[in-house]
């Protein structure tokens, strides 16, 4: 049961994030935007599978949730229509497939042959409350997760300075 | 057939070739930058998988802090897109050649 749902999820997200980049129907924003949120969504049903509840739930708010929300806004500033009117160039499309069709021969072939999973079972149990015992009680991530917070804080600070109507 | 860390890996550097080529063949910075978020996530699933399979929780650790910097990251990189959308009216790669000789 847990494969065949690891090859549903594996396909809706490969095929949701093919029509994030190359949607063959529209060049909108807003319609790679709309498949974005879906891979995300697959995604998080990939982390579900792999036991990982907390992140599936962190996925769905803070990427199909905020981000996407945040993406929205920012596309309805701009001009769309003139995304539409534009061709790919034929020779960049032809360079940059394959460049990514070569890099991902190395990678999977890589992946494949170095037998990286051999023996290892699935034995993890990475539930919200042991993430949580990590992150706060060992010690180990209090620091990273101060500094992050300020990082958040500075990032804030950074957004309201750029959106100053008259940027020096 | 069981499915094993290499195939949650195969789909990762799929899903990272797919940002990739969003960011290589793509002329929109919106869609560029959804691009980066798509290959974001594909690092994400990496880590989530090495996390189950090699009994370890730091994977899932890391993957939490990658979502919160990716958020700021998202928050900076659109606020600096509307400031060029501002100057330029424009955000399309190909109409920002201020930088080229």
């Amino acid at each position: 049961m847990q494969d065949i749902l690891f090859y549903i999820f594996a396909a809706l997200t490969l095929f949701f994030g093919f029509l994030v980049v190359a949607n063959p129907f529209s060049r909108n924003p807003v319609t790679s935007a709309m498949f974005l949120v879906l891979t995300i969504a697959s995604l998080a049903g990939l982390f579900v599978l792999l036991n990982a509840f907390f992140l599936a739930a962190v996925q769905i708010l803070v990427y199909a949730g905020a981000v996407m929300v945040l993406f929205l806004f920012v596309i309805m500033l701009m001009d769309i229509k003139e995304e539409e009117r534009r061709r790919f160039k034929k020779f960049g499309v032809a360079m940059g497939l394959a460049a990514v069709a070569g890099l991902f021969g190395i990678v999977a072939k890589t992946i494949t042959e170095s037998g990286v999973g051999a023996g290892l079972k699935p034995a993890f149990e990475g539930d919200t409350k042991t993430l949580g015992t990590a992150l706060f009680s060992s010690g180990q991530f209090l620091l990273p997760f101060e500094i992050v917070s300020i990082l958040l804080l500075v990032a804030m600070v950074g957004v309201i300075l750029l959106s100053k109507k008259d940027l020096k | 057939m069981n499915v094993g860390l290499e195939h949650y890996l195969l789909v990762s550097a799929a899903l990272f070739s797919l940002g990739l080529l969003g960011v290589i063949m793509r002329r929109n910075l919106l869609v560029i930058y959804m691009s980066l978020e798509l290959m974001l996530n594909a690092a994400n699933l990496a880590l989530v998988a090495f996390s189950r399979f090699n009994n370890n929780l730091d994977g899932q650790v890391m993957v939490f802090f990658i979502i919160t910097v990716a958020a700021a990251e998202v928050s900076v990189g659109l606020a600096l897109i509307v400031a060029l959308y501002r100057k330029r009216a424009s955000a399309h790669v190909e109409d920002l050649t201020t930088m080229k000789l």
